[in-house]
């Protein structure tokens, strides 16, 4: 197992550092002056080249990759200039933020996809498959733009039942003292129910948008590989020597289709994280999607590169989770040491 | 379930809804944080809390104005619509207790009791090195010094502890004013320089993250992107104790949350929300909308006199008869703006800035002009604009586009990414484009100097040079600066008159600077920064 993941990891390493060369190059090629953007509205010519001395922009491309690539290898990912805090800080406060977004709305999702799709399988043509099948289509179709907005139009401006979209935290509470960066578990460390509940119901919306969006691959896959699963002989056999459904169901059956859904799990987690940008917009929260579109909109190369890496960086090691969960669902697909 | 039954549940559940008030999840404590908190929710937020910082953004301009203080600061007036005004030409004193102008210099007494957020007194060192700082450290700040003749360290004379003297390079109008600009604030230079490097000898990188003066508010918590909170500075003395106590300011990316938000009741304060829910909240009356047109801005559209046809005079009279003023109004601005066109006939210029010209829609005129200029059949050419405000600038664009169809103009429409906007402009080869400019001094001839004048300075978009003009302009800079007022009223009105003349961009209308409070919220104050003055606001 530990040879496995260093060997998975060894191989990383290359596809890192080319993440790192495409992401350096791709954002020197985006249009906009940097210089000319910070140099604020009244800038002379000068100032704007005072300006691009500051910030290095001046030496040759391939001096300010060394420069970049000497500061990665010591922690360093340069300063963001539009909120002007270093890059690793804000992507350490930040990434807690989405990925306790992104998680909660997974487990939403899956909490209601994975028995829809069941359901849907063992009876198919039924009103519950029906069911399943509008529900993922409408969740699907709507951008997740759109279901955030509506969501808070009905349930923050005319019912009043949920929060104000202003992010993790009502305004008048202060965040739990700092373990994992999750408010929820934080909150429950510090024994702060009050903190809690307020944290929790900021989440329901954003992670129910989330949810909604992600609901679609989750039940069809789960609909789709229980169906060849249920159709399969040694479901015939356990069905004929007389199991009782629900064994058969959840025993044999559901373990076998796991792993085709446990693969549309990892992808429909990175797809989230990637979905997350325009919720994070809507709700005013404070993760890395909106982060990297903010720098993006003014050009700020640091927060971009580190941005890509670090969702590179999260894209391996999901992966290997994922391809070691493989082996642990079912031992035929281990993988070689 | 029928259809007939469904529909019932769902109306119970609203109307279940309705009763049910919002869960209280604050306690009796926090209802009082909140009585004495003001929760401003605006797009974004600052990039760094020092207006002296390499690149501060507008945002941070509001942190500075209200957490550090200057010599002097401007008296209020009542301005249009009553809303207060800061007046021009009045100054009142601030950290100094006394101005005395003389000749060629002008003198300050500190007050003796002002002291900065660390307690340590404020003393005439520290406001030489923070004049000194401003003038150094490059970029905005040192740019916007010297617009006010303010550009080297040698004009701040340490008199003694609590006197200093600034000497003038030359007279210049412009030179008190632009000491009460957001620029020459007083830091804390001892705190400060105990966190200066040889690589950072004016310490951007302490006061970037906080602030160390003596204004009358200061920043305990900055989350960049998300949130500032302020507390209010109990020991301060530069005027009457503001009434809020802490200041929230969240950052709330989308406008609909931002007008919910206000209509919910939740937020105190917004000023940045599209003009259609602007007058649409003034309509149902629940909140207080405050409406005041930029001072010494105007939108207008640019055209390039060095790329052809543009060159010609003719065709750019022409485009300006082709421009459909009102509808620019009503469908792109819903009126929240102030019109700088269709000035009767016969009207007299007058001695102002911005003024309307007498440009009206007259699609036949415009295309006799166009016929005149060698062009009976239009021509082709791009229209850009600035995405970053495309809110205003694509319905406008495209009713201009729409406009300048009927004479025969074809024009794509380009649009330019905020981050890029500021290079394409700097290139002046747009040939069509429209912007905005305002400048923080109101002084016509301060407008004209970056925007007309022959120095072609980086908002001459349209790279106008003439003769003609250049003399104006310094006519009536040189005549303000010896108080010559009746040679000063004659180059004014000349060079407004040349300018509608000779036309290289069309002034379309004064923008309003909008913004809506809550009822309970009052004592909003219009500043030439048109950002919020924490100081005055008042929550019941």
């Amino acid at each position: 197992m530990l040879t496995m993941i260093s060997k998975r990891l060894m191989f990383a390493i290359p596809s890192l550092i080319g993440v790192v060369i495409v992401t350096f190059l791709l954002t020197r090629a985006l249009p906009g002056d940097p210089a000319a953007y910070f140099a604020g509205p009244a800038a002379s010519k000068e100032a704007i080249e005072q300006i691009r001395k500051k910030l290095g922009l001046d030496k040759p491309l391939i001096e300010q990759f060394f420069r970049y690539t000497s500061d990665l290898a010591h922690g360093d990912f340069g300063n963001s200039l539009t909120t002007g805090q270093p890059v690793a800080t804000e992507i350490r406060n930040r990434l807690p933020a989405s990925a306790e977004l992104t998680l909660l709305g997974l487990v939403v999702s899956v909490m209601i996809a994975i028995p829809l799709g069941v359901l849907a399988a063992t009876r198919p043509g039924s009103w519950i498959d029906h069911l399943c099948r509008v529900t993922t289509t409408a969740g699907v179709s709507l951008p997740v733009f759109f279901t955030g907005l509506v969501l808070v139009y009905v349930f923050y401006f005319r019912l009043g039942w949920s929060p104000a979209p202003l992010g993790r935290l009502d305004v008048f509470y202060s965040a739990p003292p700092h373990v994992t960066g999750f408010y929820l578990i934080d909150a429950l460390i510090a024994r702060d129910f009050e903190t809690f509940r307020s944290a929790l119901s900021q989440l329901i919306l954003p992670a129910s948008t989330l949810a909604v969006f992600s609901l679609a691959p989750i039940a069809r896959m789960t609909r789709a590989s229980m169906l060849a699963v249920l159709a399969s002989d040694f479901v015939r056999t356990a069905r004929a020597s007389g199991l009782s459904p629900s064994t058969v169901i959840v025993t044999y059956a559901f373990r076998n289709a796991m792993l085709p859904v446990i693969t549309t799990l990892s992808m429909v987690f990175s797809f989230l994280l990637g979905a997350n940008v325009l919720v994070e917009k809507v709700f005013a929260w404070p993760g890395i999607g909106s982060y990297a579109v903010e720098a993006l909109i003014s050009s700020d190369f640091a927060p971009v590169q580190g941005f890509v890496l670090t969702m590179a960086v999260m894209y391996v090691l999901l992966n290997l989770i994922i391809d070691i969960l493989y082996g642990v669902i079912d031992p035929r697909v281990r993988l070689e040491g | 379930m029928k259809r007939r039954d469904f529909l019932k549940s769902v109306s119970g559940l609203a109307a279940a809804g309705a009763v049910t008030p919002a869960p209280a999840i604050w306690s009796a404590a926090k209802a009082d944080a909140r009585s004495e908190t003001l929760l401003i929710v605006s797009e974004s937020g600052p990039n760094n809390l020092d207006i002296h910082g390499v690149g501060t953004n507008v945002p941070g301009y509001e942190v500075s104005w209200n957490c550090y203080d200057r010599l002097i600061s401007h008296e209020m007036k009542s301005g249009p619509g009553g809303v207060p005004y800061y007046d021009r030409d009045k100054f009142k004193p601030e950290l100094a207790e006394d101005m005395n102008v003389g000749e060629m210099s002008v003198t300050f007494k500190l007050k003796k009791n002002a002291k900065f957020h660390d307690g340590a007194p404020v003393t005439a060192r520290d406001v030489k090195w923070s004049l000194d700082r401003a003038v150094s450290v490059g970029g905005f700040p040192t740019f916007q010094m010297g617009a006010g003749s303010l550009t080297k360290t040698e004009q701040f004379v340490v008199v003694d502890d609590n006197t200093v003297r600034i000497d003038f390079a030359k007279k210049d109008r412009l030179t008190i004013p632009d000491l009460a600009v957001i620029v020459p604030c007083i830091v804390n230079s001892e705190l400060v320089k105990k966190s200066a490097t040889e690589k950072d000898p004016w310490g951007l990188e302490y006061t970037k993250q906080q602030t160390a003066g003596s204004g009358a508010y200061k920043v305990t918590k900055w989350t960049a992107g998300t949130e500032v909170v302020m507390e209010r500075n109990d020991a301060w003395v530069g005027g009457p104790l503001p009434k809020v106590k802490r200041i929230v300011w969240r950052m709330v990316p989308q406008a609909g949350n931002r007008r919910a938000l206000l209509e919910r009741g939740d937020a105190d304060i917004s000023y940045d929300l599209p003009n259609k829910d602007f007058v649409e909240l003034k309509d149902n009356g629940k909140l207080n909308i405050v409406s005041v047109p930029y001072s010494n801005g105007v939108q207008y559209i640019g055209m390039n006199v060095k790329i052809a046809p543009f060159d010609n005079p003719k065709v750019r009279e022409a485009v300006a008869c082709a421009i459909p003023y009102q509808k620019i109004m009503d469908a792109v601005l819903f009126g929240l703006a102030k019109p700088m066109f269709g000035a009767a006939a016969d009207k007299a210029t007058e001695v102002a800035w911005p003024q309307p010209t007498k440009y009206v829609t007259d699609i036949a005129k415009a295309k006799a002009l166009l016929a005149e200029a060698g062009h009976p059949n239009g021509f082709e050419t791009t229209l850009s604009f600035d995405l970053g405000f495309a809110g205003v600038n694509e319905p406008l664009c495209v009713l201009v586009q729409e406009s300048l169809a009927q004479i025969g103009i074809k024009t794509t429409i380009d649009k330019i990414p905020g981050a890029n906007w500021r290079t394409e402009l700097n290139k002046k080869v747009l040939p069509l484009y429209t912007n905005v400019f305002s400048g923080w001094l109101d002084y016509p001839e301060y407008f004209f100097i970056w925007c007309y004048d022959g120095k072609n300075s980086i908002f001459n978009t349209m790279s106008y040079q003439s003769k003609a003009m250049d003399e104006f302009i310094h006519g009536a800079v040189d005549a303000a600066a010896v108080g010559n007022a009746a040679k000063y009223d004659t180059d004014v009105k000349g060079f407004v008159d040349l300018a509608f003349k000779d036309i290289p961009r069309i002034p379309l209308y004064q923008p309003y600077v909008n913004v809506a409070m809550q009822k309970n919220v009052s004592g909003y104050q219009y500043w030439f920064h048109r950002r919020l003055d924490y100081r005055t606001l008042v929550k019941a």
